[in-house]
Order: structure tokens, then sequence, then C-alpha cells
């Protein structure tokens, strides 16, 4: 009990008692709530037994105001609690912080934020070019002066490469076994069950082993860049750096992109072999095939270029994933929900650069007749 | 008077590394109470200890009379709305404007409606004296002296007892520095507060504290402030009347 409430015709005495505190919130407001302002002109309160806090006080103040508006004088018999002149005086300056609005649904936001972003995506076309070219300034730079930081370099091949391996190993056999399964399924319809060798063999080579690689790659290091240069973005770490007259994009982007580009064709020559050992573990166990018949007709099949033309791509693809990596993180601003915003668009756009370049790719080669 | 906290040969160490070696120190009802000591002598590991954040390797936190490691997790989460803290760095949510940055605390611990939500934490954010249009912005766009008093703002947002302030004036100017000592005694005495506060800001010392803990040695020398002035241990002479307290005094 909070409120002792006596009514005598047109007034009311009411009586305030005990802890008034916000964690009893519900209560306190249930109560207020079911004293009936009809036919009230007096209302006189004693609170001497109650300890009101600002929670406490703001709700006494609130049912104040309402019994005012309903035409109710009110009085204090003895004092009034300390904290609700407390209450009183944050009360200036009204303004509405309406934190609930829904933006979206106000048609002229909606615009608004239709603009902030169109405005945004073109910055962050420009910004990207802009950030390219630092990277090749800064790399032209640290060419002629011999400074690459070979132990950085080492350190991001080991971290985007050798820990790399057992999950792209992993993925590269479990997709030829697929490849030659899903092949033979097919092709054994026609008794062409040989070229599932074909099909293996060229396909890894030229495509899904790489694709996957930088796929697998993009989703572990892509994000583990943003993650990296966006903390330390948030940590004033980049501005540190800047302030001390290191560039970094010399410290931080070029070693990793450096790694990246030597790290992803070697990770693609681990997927490249253990893809072709899967098929051709297939073939012996599903097709009956020999071993030694698979090597033969894989030899027939790989023309001179199969394999260049898949690894000739794995630079680029790192160029890629590398720089879609580094230049989100180097965007982060402000929170960690940018963090994650962009840590994730990262991702996602390394992923799209690479499939949609090794398309580009597949147009070329087809046009050079590779 | 009533002990609020207290703390009985709490000890701490990190691996071989003894931080505390028996910290024993009471806050009672109604006092500014200051922790000190020097860089790595581990207040901020006592304040993590109190607030039940970590586990003393051995010794009792008693908060409210109550023993913490004898609390269930639903007692725990219970008594964490009845104290508020600042941290260092004020450590508000960065995807949250202030506003919801208050509104927090009160969401996890409070049913209220969307209106009370609203003003509640408002009145808060005018209570700490920052200006209204302040509620909307985002920690990022606060200055060092509005994140503190943000910061304060969501301590108290759920009218707590006791307020745990780590460093709350560290890296202000002295104007602003002073300011946030003003508010700080303005607020203590109108909401009745118990402080429990680490500072290193002679000046704050003085002007907020009736009662100084001086971690010294892994133990904890505690007196009035007038006394501990006095007292004769090398590392508190040298901190109260070393070269900035004497400049300070001149």
């Amino acid at each position: 009990m909070y409120l002792t409430a006596r009514r005598n015709a047109d007034e009311l005495k009411l009586e305030l008692s005990g802890e008034w505190r916000a964690l009893r919130f519900t209560d306190i407001e249930a109560e207020l709530d079911s004293v009936d302002f009809a036919g009230l002109h007096r209302i006189s309160i004693a609170a001497a037994q109650a300890q009101l806090d600002l929670t406490g006080a703001w709700l006494l103040r609130d049912f104040l105001e309402r019994a005012r508006a309903a035409g109710a004088i009110v009085q204090f018999q003895g004092l009034e609690p300390a904290t609700l002149a407390l209450v009183e005086r944050c009360k200036t300056g009204d303004i509405t912080a309406n934190t609930h609005v829904i933006e979206w649904l106000d048609p002229e936001r909606a615009v608004e934020s239709l603009g902030r972003r169109a405005v945004r995506g073109a910055q962050d076309i420009t910004g990207g070019v802009s950030f390219v070219g630092r990277i090749s300034v800064a790399f032209m730079r640290a060419l002629r002066h011999l400074r690459l930081r070979p132990v950085s370099i080492a350190r991001h091949v080991y971290d985007t490469g050798a820990t790399a391996v057992p999950i792209v190993a992993l993925i590269a056999f479990l997709i030829s076994v697929i490849l030659a399964y899903m092949g033979a399924q097919q092709l054994r319809k026609f008794g062409a069950d040989i070229f599932v060798v074909d099909l293996v063999t060229v396909g890894v080579l030229r495509e899904l082993g790489v694709l996957l690689t930088a796929i697998i790659v993009a989703g572990r290091s892509g994000s583990a860049f943003a993650a990296e240069i966006g903390a330390m973005q948030l940590n004033e770490e980049i501005d540190a750096l800047s302030a001390i007259g290191v560039d970094p994009i010399e410290v931080l982007v070029l070693p990793r992109l450096l790694g990246l580009v030597i790290a992803l064709p070697l990770l693609t020559l681990v997927a490249d072999i253990i893809g072709l050992v899967g098929g051709g573990l297939l073939c012996h166990a599903l097709l009956d095939m020999p071993l030694v018949q698979y090597l033969h007709r894989a030899q027939g099949a790989i023309a001179s270029t199969t394999f260049w033309v898949g690894v000739v791509k794995a630079p680029i693809f790192a160029c890629l994933i590398a720089i879609s990596g580094c230049y989100c993180g180097m965007r982060v601003r402000d929170s960690s929900r940018e963090l994650g915003r962009l840590t994730t668009l990262a991702v996602v756009q390394s992923i799209f650069f690479v499939i949609l370049v090794d398309a580009l790719f597949a147009v070329l080669f087809m046009e050079l007749d590779i | 008077m009533r002990a609020l906290v207290e703390v009985q040969g709490v000890v701490n160490r990190f691996g071989a590394q003894i931080v505390h070696n028996g910290i024993d120190m009471q806050v009672f009802e109604g006092e500014v109470f200051g922790i000190i000591g020097g860089s790595g002598a581990g207040k901020s590991v006592l304040l993590r200890t109190i607030l039940g954040l970590r586990r003393p390797n051995a010794g009792s936190v008693r908060f409210l009379g109550r023993e913490l490691g004898s609390l269930s997790a639903a007692e725990l989460h219970g008594l964490k709305a009845s104290y508020g803290v600042t941290f260092q760095q004020g450590a508000l949510f960065s995807s949250l404007n202030v506003c919801q940055n208050v509104q927090l605390p009160m969401l996890e611990h409070l049913r209220l409606t969307p209106r009370a939500l609203d003003e509640l934490a408002l009145m808060r954010v005018q209570l700490v004296g920052l200006p209204p249009e302040a509620a909307l912005k985002y920690p990022a766009q606060l200055s060092g002296g509005m994140i503190k008093r943000a910061a304060l703002a969501r301590a108290l947002a759920l009218d707590p007892v006791l307020l745990f302030l780590d460093e709350p004036t560290s890296g202000l100017d002295p104007i602003s520095a002073s300011a946030f000592d003003e508010l700080l005694i303005y607020l203590q005495r109108e909401l009745k507060l118990t402080v429990v506060m680490i500072t290193h800001d002679l000046d704050t010392i003085f002007r907020t504290c009736s009662r100084v803990g001086v971690i010294v040695d892994g133990r904890m020398i505690s007196d009035t402030l007038e006394a501990i002035v006095h007292n004769p241990n090398a590392w508190i002479k040298s901190y109260f009347q070393g070269e900035r307290a004497r400049r300070r005094g001149s």
C-alpha cells in the first residue's frame, strides 16, 4: 500500500506511505490510477510518511497534473517531498524526445533517407576509387624506399593462408566429390563415364578451385580485415598512426593486400591438388576406374593452359577481397553497430566482386579461345 | 550508521601477481567514499569485485547486508538494480543515443509506459545538467564532459541508493571537473545518495569526499579526509604532500 485515500464529500485526503521507488513503478501507478477525480474540489496530501525517489516523485507530479487538469485544488499537509521540487525543476524546457517514431513511415523522411542513401552510395564509389589510388601510391612509395615490411606480410600470409588450409582442403575435396558424383550419374546414361574425369579436372582447375577458395577467404579474411581495421578506427589508432607520421595505408592495408596476394594462389594450388585427388578417389570408388586410367585421362583432358587459367585469377581475387575488407574497415565511424554493418558489407561485397570478375574472366578467356 | 558495502579480507590474484592481499573496507550510508592508490594498485579490480563482476580469490563482499557470493543469479540481477555505475571511459553504448542509453536499465528492470520511459529519461538527462537536445545525440557526438554526465544519467536511471564512479573527472578540464564535482555534491545531497568513487583528482577528493580509502601494498587504509592527510604512511604522505598537492595549497 502506497496510498490511503479518505473521501469526504468533495474533499480527498491522501496519505502517502512506504517507499515510492522506481522498482515499484507498476504498483504505485496502479494505485494512483484508481483515484477518481469526479466531483473533487480539494485534494490534500500528507507525504511525510513516504520516501519518494525521482521516479516516485515523477509519478506523484504526473498525478497532481491530472488532478489539477480535472479542476481540483491540491494542497500539501506538511512538507512537500524534496524530490518533487527536483522533478519540477527538470520539467523546464519541454521537448519531446519521441524516440519511438518509425522513420520510414513519414513520407518526408522517406524521401530524405532515399536522398541520403543515393549520396552515400556515390560517395562510397568515389571513396573506393580514391582508396585504390592511395594504395597504389603507397605501394609505389614503399617499393621505392624498399619498405615492404616482410615480417608483417609473412604474418598475414600465415593468418590468411596457412591457417585456412584445412578448411580449403576439406571444401575442395567435398566439392570435387559432389561434381564427380553428379557428373557420373548424368554421363552414365550416355555411356560416357570417362568424361567425368574431364568434368572434374577441368572444372576444378579452371573454375571451382580458385572460386571456392576465394569465397572462403573472403568470408574468413575479408571480415577479419574489416573488423581489425574497424576496431582500430573506433579506438582512434588510425588517427594515432597518421599523427605519428606513419601512413596507415602503408602499415595496415599494404601488408594485408600483399600477404593475401601471396596466400590466395598458394591456397588455390592446395584446393586444385585436393580436388583432383578427391575426383580420382570417387572415380575409383564409384566408377571402378583404376587410378592409373584416371591419371591418363586427366593428362589428356588438361591443356597446358588449364591450370594457369585458374591460378592467374587468384591474385586478382586477392586484391578485390583485401581492398573491400580494408576499405570497409577504414570507413567505420563512431559506433559498434557501424563495425558490424561494414564487416558484413565487406564479406558480401568481396564475394560479389569475386563472382563478377570471375564471370568477366570467363568471357575474356572464351574470346581469347583459351 | 548503516554500512551499505562491507568488504572483508578480499584477496585478488592474477597468476603469481597478488593485487589485493586482504582488503577491508566499509562504506556507510550517506557518505562519499573516495578510493585512491597508485597506478596498478588495483582500484578498478576492487570496484569490479564489489560490483560482483569478478569473484575474489578469497574474502567476502557484503552488499546491503547480503553476501555477494551466496546470492543466486536472479538475486544478483535484482541487486544490480540497486546500484548505479559509471565507467572510466563512460562506456555509453555507441549505437544508442543518450536517451536510449538512459532507458536501457529501465527497460531491463522496470515495466514502464512509453510516455513514462521518455519523460523519466529526459528528466535524468536534464538532472545531470545536459541540455535537452543532447538526449538525441549519439555518444560519438558528445564531448568528454558530456559523456561523463550522460554516463551519470544512465547510472541514475533506476534511482539507486548507491553510486559507484570510476574516475568521474579524469580527462576533463579543471572547469568541467569542478562543475562535475558540484553536480555530484548537489545530487548526493538531494537524492541522499551514497557514493563510492575512484579518483586521482585531489580537488575532487577535497571537495566531495567525506572518507578516503587508500590502497597501499594490497591493503586498504581508510580514514576521514582530515585524518588521512596526516597519515604517516610514505605513499599517502607523498600523495597528499607531494609537489602537485603543495602547489594546490599555495
